[in-house]
């Protein structure tokens, strides 16, 4: 299963290692874990809660990881992401890919990071102590993923 | 009597869901919204801002809201059938 939404936690190391398994065709695993910050736009902040969109959020990573194996030479992927509240120092999300070398595996781990970031239906919801807020999209994340599209 | 040679002009129901910010501005997570018949996306915008605020605010033209139809993304040309689920999404903010 290559794309997970959970609200558990994750074992990088485990999943790393069963993305691997003894496929002897890998020689090189390049991964990417996102984590939560305490503090975003200059605001401490004490937990993020994570929405979905059940249904249209599986479609679009599995859609993102497609788009992965046609543009780079990989041998297998994963994301996993999490949902519910999160606190400061928790794992957010897991990609993880595996290839030949490492030039595909490096491109496609960001690929998938920056079309994750702009493409999936994932929303984060802030608790300061000025109150609860939706936190708002980055341009620099839309010009991450623009950078593909050259 | 019905005529049955008349173009099919029933009106068509879709399920709209409110995602992250725009559940709390609107209050509510979804609700049933019935068209005249043949309606696009564009023409459920349209209903929603015609009530006046927080719709018409939070659905303004240039708002970074995107629509999907049936878990895809659709353009405001894109027709809706019966029973079609219309999701309106605020940027999203994952990873």
């Amino acid at each position: 299963m290559p794309v997970r939404i959970t609200h558990e936690d994750f074992d990088a190391g485990r999943e790393i290692a069963t993305l691997r398994g003894s496929d002897a065709r890998v020689g090189a695993v390049a991964s990417f874990i996102g984590t939560v910050r305490d503090v975003n736009d200059a605001a401490p902040v004490s937990t993020m809660t994570l929405e979905h969109y059940p249904g249209m959020t599986e479609k679009a990573l599995a859609d993102i990881v497609a788009e992965a194996r046609a543009r780079f030479d990989i041998i297998d992927a994963l994301v996993i992401h999490r949902v519910g509240e999160l606190r400061p120092a928790d794992q957010i999300v897991l990609v993880a890919v595996t290839s030949a070398h490492r030039g595909d595996a490096f491109d496609a781990c960001r690929f998938v990071m920056d079309y994750l970031k702009t493409r999936a239906p994932f929303w984060k919801r802030e608790q300061t102590p000025a109150g609860a807020r939706w936190v708002d999209a980055r341009t620099s994340d839309d010009e991450a993923a623009a950078r593909w599209q050259k | 009597m019905p005529d049955f040679h008349s173009p099919v002009t029933a009106a068509v129901t879709v399920k709209l869901v409110y995602l992250a910010r725009l559940r709390d501005a609107f209050g509510k997570s979804g609700e049933s919204l019935t068209l005249d018949a043949a309606p696009t996306v564009g023409d459920v915008i349209a209903a929603l801002r015609a009530r006046g605020d927080p719709w018409a605010r939070e659905l303004a033209a240039g708002r970074p809201i995107r629509v999907a139809v049936n878990h895809e993304l659709a353009a405001a040309g894109a027709s809706l059938r019966d029973g079609d689920e219309v999701a309106l999404l605020p940027p999203v903010t994952g990873g």
